[in-house]
């Protein structure tokens, strides 16, 4: 038993949470949301050479070879910056169903994303629409019972603006030629698995965009004073921002769990990794809600940096499956005749 | 990361369950909180010691397994699905045995450690003032040296198991012209000295599981001294951080109660599923149960590789105690109109025990440190937003 990152795994988090934090400022966001795409192919070069989008990639593709456990510490990190590029989709998500899928579409691919010359998103249906299409060079889709992979210019896309000025996404439609790369059961089982991933990406930058906004919150509030005081100091704001670390404390080891879960397939993935997705996403929900409270007026406006985490963490909550799906989830589990629950059960 | 068992762990276990299953009373023992069940909850103290299964974390020569903290949460799992009874001297054995390990003296150790492992004497704590609960540092009960014993005056309150304890420990004004927290002594008190009057305090069930002490002139040896003169404050705030942290409350008795809690909801589907509230109660009670469990493991696991608890660690005792409180309010409405039935009322068919877990749970917010005060400590140690 040892519920521990190596230190290894904690080094790489430091020096990508140091590269991210330098160079993913607010101002390099808001100036994103100026650009047409959004996205930035220079800061996805810089991505690649540090070897971000090939860490998942098996070492034969040109990749680190490095699993859902080893990435899910750097997913907190790109959630902590808010970054608008899409690696944790590409590494958590589309590499990984690649992999899966093999063949040639991975022999082609595969090396591409590894070097960052390509970018490839997944669109499943319980995602209403597909994240950072515009940018992407593959897309593996969901068609009802089929998974099917089809070229940027085989889709035709439109745009839908989001509350959150850095997310872009699209309805896409397959206009020109389209594989088919799976087919019934074996369609199902590689969407149920790119839909765990991507749930536990946006679990894990739940994790982060909480804890950047306890950051900006505990920093505003031991600036601003008001009758002779840091606002800090009074107990209703403390007590707000305490609400918020007790949740977040109690949402991290889920998700590790669940990243787990999913590196070394254990049969409690799927709940496990839904859990994880509500436990971080209440903690971000209730970190928003609190740190616009302690902003007071300062946090309803455009230019304090709180609603560029706010609006994302927003987003996180239902993406990758809503709360209602992920509890459904759960319940299904504990309400089953049998279920193993209770003590000694958590790792049985 | 490796979230499997080894094989130690695992025998470990079977261990602990087989010895369980033979020696467990197989009968609920009465409430602590009465005279016949606290001599009840005494000889199982003995029992379990005589196994050496009564303080598994103390040092092996110290009549304990010197378990690591995993093994200490394996032992716990088995102990709560075992349904075995609580454990009267857990002031004792969780909160002044670690304390006197670190501060005590060879002679303190080797004169109370032992009676403490076999209940031969329960402990009773003796922190809160009538002006002193929250604000501890308030402490007003004074111990004068004089010679080789220490003259003992003032009150304690809520001080919990202290009506058929044998002893209390607890903090002292040494020096009549020191404030807050300096001139403060740690004292051990036999509880049958002469000029101790105890006035038992009955609690939301109105049993008395705790009590004021009075002191009026008590001598007690200077033997009896934890810690140096004046040095109180620190060594009771290595008990309090014991008390705060991890073992105070281990996750496996929020997880037995969660799966109970399932079991009630299966029970009584028709009548729960009229209330949609009450699902999603259970399901968050497993959840949050779940939630400790992780993270309880994973604090346990980065301990045993020398890591060291902090700040964070405050955010624990909230956590625990307002998930039993939500998981028995969630087992009340499920009861329905039985819920306010004691368990021996005509009627109180299938309430089980819910009604004094819920009462108890009442109480979690409150000790060891209310909510409010925990929430301060979680803002400006954790956090780091400013004291004024």
């Amino acid at each position: 038993m040892d519920f521990t990152f190596t230190e290894d795994q904690l080094l790489f988090q430091d020096s990508v949470r140091d590269f991210l934090v330098n160079e993913i400022t607010p101002e390099r966001i808001r100036a994103s949301w100026e650009s047409e795409s959004g996205r930035d192919s220079a800061l996805w070069s810089q991505l690649a050479e540090l070897g971000l989008t090939g860490m998942t990639v098996p070492e034969a593709y040109g990749g680190l070879g490095m699993s859902e456990l080893d990435f899910v510490l750097l997913a907190q990190e790109c959630g902590y910056v808010a970054l608008p590029e899409p690696l944790v989709h590409s590494a958590l998500v589309a590499v990984p169903l690649l992999v899966d899928i093999g063949g040639e579409l991975a022999d082609q691919w595969l090396p591409k994303v590894a070097t960052g010359e390509a970018k490839v998103v997944v669109g499943l249906e319980q995602n209403l629409l597909v994240e950072d299409a515009h940018v992407a060079d593959l897309l593996l889709l969901q068609q009802g019972d089929s998974l099917v992979a089809a070229t940027a210019d085989a889709v035709s896309l439109i745009h839908n603006e989001s509350v959150d000025p850095s997310r872009k996404l699209f309805a896409v439609s397959v206009a020109g030629e389209a594989v088919v790369v799976a087919n019934g059961d074996q369609a199902q089982s590689l969407i149920q698995s790119s839909l765990d991933r991507g749930a536990l990406g946006a679990a894990a930058q739940a994790l982060g965009l909480a804890q950047r906004m306890i950051d900006l919150s505990v920093q505003y509030t031991s600036d601003r004073k008001q009758f002779g005081q840091a606002i800090g100091a009074f107990q209703a704001v403390k007590h707000h921002m305490a609400n918020v670390a007790v949740c977040l404390e109690y949402a991290k080891a889920p998700v590790h769990r669940a990243a787990y879960s999913i590196a070394c397939k254990e049969s409690v993935a799927s709940h496990a990794v839904s859990q994880a997705k509500l436990n971080a996403c209440e903690a971000a929900n209730l970190a928003a809600k609190n740190c616009i409270q302690v902003h007071g007026a300062m946090g309803y406006t455009w230019e304090v940096d709180l609603h560029i985490y706010m609006k994302k963490a927003w987003a996180m909550a239902n993406s990758w499956g809503d709360a209602g799906f992920h509890k459904t989830r759960v319940a299904n589990h504990i309400f089953t005749d049998g279920a193993a629950l209770g003590a000694g059960a958590t790792f049985a | 990361m490796d979230l499997s068992y080894t094989d130690e762990q695992q025998a470990f276990r079977e261990e602990v369950r087989s010895w369980l299953e033979a020696n467990a009373p197989a009968q609920a023992l009465q409430s602590f909180d009465t005279e016949l069940g606290f001599e009840q909850h005494r000889e199982w103290e003995a029992t379990l010691n005589k196994g050496r299964w009564g303080m598994v974390t103390w040092p092996e020569a110290l009549g304990g397994r010197g378990c690591d903290l995993i093994e200490w949460l394996i032992f716990e799992e088995e102990y709560y699905k075992a349904g075995a009874p609580l454990r009267v001297n857990q002031n004792g054995i969780f909160l002044l045995g670690p304390t006197l390990m670190e501060y005590g003296t060879e002679e303190q150790k080797a004169r109370i450690l032992p009676k403490m492992a076999n209940g031969e004497e329960v402990w009773a704590q003796g922190w809160s003032e009538p002006n002193a609960g929250s604000d501890m540092a308030a402490i007003r009960s004074t111990a004068k040296l004089e010679g080789d014993k220490y003259i003992i005056n003032g009150q304690k309150t809520w001080s919990t198991r202290a009506v058929w304890a044998d002893w209390c420990f607890g903090m002292f004004r040494t020096d009549p012209d020191s404030e807050r927290h300096r001139g403060l002594t740690f004292i051990l008190v036999p509880l049958d000295s002469p000029g101790i009057t105890v006035r038992p305090i009955p609690q939301l069930d109105g049993l008395p599981g705790f009590a004021e002490i009075f002191f009026d002139n008590v001598e007690v040896s200077v033997d009896n001294r934890l810690g140096d003169e004046g040095a109180g404050w620190s060594v009771a705030m290595a008990t309090a951080g014991f008390e705060r942290g991890l073992m105070l409350r281990s996750p496996a008795r929020f997880q037995e109660t969660a799966r109970r809690l399932v079991e009630l909801y299966k029970e009584n589907r028709e009548s729960a599923e009229t209330d949609p509230a009450v699902k999603e109660a259970v399901m968050r009670a497993y959840m949050d149960a779940e939630s400790y469990c992780l993270t309880t493991y994973q604090t346990a696991c980065r301990l045993n590789k020398g890591g060291k608890i902090g700040a964070e660690s405050s955010t624990n005792k909230i956590f625990w105690s307002e998930l039993d409180q939500n998981m028995h309010a969630a087992a009340m409405s499920i009861l329905g109109a039985r819920a306010e039935l004691l368990p021996h009322a005509p009627n109180a068919k299938g309430v089980g025990n819910w009604l004094d877990g819920w009462l108890f749970s009442q109480s979690g917010p409150i000790y060891a440190g209310t909510n409010e005060v925990q929430r301060n400590i979680i803002a400006e140690r954790m956090l780091g937003m400013p004291r004024k």
